[in-house]
């Protein structure tokens, strides 16, 4: 399985053929403080890269969540729905967000974790 | 870290869910010197504040403190604040955000004779806050200090002056205790409650708590174009005992009733309705809302929401907008949640 990949809005992914998993970093979630809801598509819906296909509520704002790539949603995560507080205690694990099945190619502008890191600390 | 009025403050030392959780089951401890504290002395200094404050302090003596409101002359609400009786003196806490403002205000408007002193910077204030918050103060002797009274006393060793006060709905105390001293209490409380479940706690939790015990905060939930019966404090207007500044105002709006309310809405989880969302009742739009959170404690969201006079009741749904679609919402009794504290969110009411 390749590294986890990561968008400038703060989402990650990572991509086993045309299986994308999709989640928001460990610093989306710390500057987010603590989730309390998260409104998600339903499977089967295609998505286009950019596009703002859910809502991560926190205590303090809501925010959009972005496709990284162009895919249809294969599954969301049950489990968030009765804890939302996975996002922000296990944000690369049991806090994943979404599945897709990847429909075109991957964007050229998506960071590997050294890149992602850098551009995170000129942001704290 | 924030800012809050010019202060960086923590949103949350761990996590806004356990330090609220932890104020309302065991107790927390929240640094809240950003509060601006003036010291006023003079001889004239009680008939000064009387004359610019809408509370009676004739009805409170030395020793204890109590909740006020600084108007202007229509009646828009300046701040609130809390003025304490002491031995040499008084001593106003204000908000953060309006400090500058309010000393510029009381400046303006006191006789020859009184003075007004900035003592934010010297003194920091602390609070801790919770149910068992007596129990686990590193003091001796406070079991009999009564909810809205303070006096002198040792933390921890160190000197300060300690007050049956607070933002929370809790019991607790705050403690004006000296800058460079303020360190070594911190440490102690901790130490004496960590072990107990006592957590620091920021800015979220603190907000969270004040909002589940209605405790108004200003800049949201009121201003200047708010009065206090609109924000359902006009238990803190005395008009009977004589003028000050807004009276007159004052004493119309009351005549004629004010034309908006403070009601409390409750949303299904998920729904979080934020400051200014929109709210509406039978497809017409009556206000907004003026504060709103999730509550960990309950389980669900709410908010405090600003609307035109007796459009909602309590029990009646009304329409909230929430991430630009419309939900449905509760109308509740206020506080949403009654805690420790050994009166209700508005002593001496009358």
């Amino acid at each position: 399985m390749a590294g986890r990949l990561y968008t400038k809005s703060h989402e990650w992914l990572t991509v086993e053929g045309k299986n994308v998993t999709v989640g928001i970093t460990d610093f989306a979630q710390a500057q987010l403080g603590d989730v309390v809801f998260l409104e998600l598509p339903n499977p089967g819906r295609k998505l286009d890269v950019g596009e703002s296909f859910g809502v991560v509520e926190s205590v303090k704002a809501a925010s959009d969540l972005y496709a990284p790539v162009s895919g249809r949603v294969t599954a969301t995560n049950d489990q968030l729905a009765a804890k939302p507080e996975l996002i922000n205690s296990d944000p690369y694990g049991d806090g994943w967000i979404l599945k897709l099945e990847l429909t075109g190619a991957l964007p050229t502008d998506l960071m590997d974790e050294a890149a992602y890191k850098k551009s995170t600390e000129s942001q704290a | 870290m924030v800012d809050f009025g010019g202060w960086e403050l923590p949103q949350q030392y761990t996590s806004i869910r356990d330090e609220h959780i932890a104020v309302r089951k065991v107790a927390g401890l929240f640094d809240i010197s950003h509060m601006g504290r003036f010291k006023v002395t003079g001889e004239a200094g009680l008939g000064f504040l009387q004359s610019l404050l809408t509370n009676d302090l004739s009805r409170i003596g030395r020793g204890r403190a109590q909740y006020n409101l600084m108007c202007d002359e229509q009646g828009g609400i300046l701040d609130d604040l809390v003025v304490y009786w002491g031995d040499d003196g008084f001593f106003v806490v204000v908000n953060a955000s309006n400090r500058e403002r309010d000393l510029a205000w009381m400046r303006s408007h006191a006789p020859s004779g009184v003075d007004i002193e900035d003592r934010t910077f010297e003194l920091a204030l602390i609070a801790f806050q919770g149910p068992k918050a007596e129990e686990l103060m590193p003091a001796k002797g406070l079991a009999d200090l009564q909810y809205f009274g303070f006096r002198p006393g040792q933390v921890a060793g160190v000197t300060a002056l300690v007050s049956r006060t607070g933002y929370t709905g809790e019991d607790g105390f705050e403690i004006f205790v000296a800058a460079d001293r303020v360190g070594e209490v911190w440490d102690a409380i901790l130490a004496k409650g960590t072990a107990h479940g006592v957590l620091p706690a920021g800015l979220g939790a603190r907000d969270a708590t004040r909002l589940e015990a209605a405790l108004r905060l200003y800049g949201n939930d009121m201003d200047d174009t708010v009065n206090p019966y609109e924000a359902g404090l006009g238990w803190t207007v005395r008009l009977d005992k004589g003028d000050f500044v807004g009276s007159a105002a004052l004493a119309r709006i009351k005549r004629e009733g004010p034309k908006r309310n403070l009601v409390g809405l409750k949303t299904a989880p998920g729904d979080i309705a934020r400051h200014g969302a929109a709210v509406r009742f039978q497809d017409r739009s009556i206000g907004s809302v003026t504060s709103g959170t999730h509550s960990f404690f309950l389980g669900y969201p709410i908010a405090l929401a600003l609307v035109e006079v007796a459009s909602l009741r309590v029990g009646e749904t009304a329409g909230v907008e929430v991430r630009g679609r419309q939900a449905s919402a509760e109308v509740v009794q206020l506080p949403f949640y009654r805690g420790s504290a050994r009166s209700a969110a508005a002593p001496a009411k009358s």
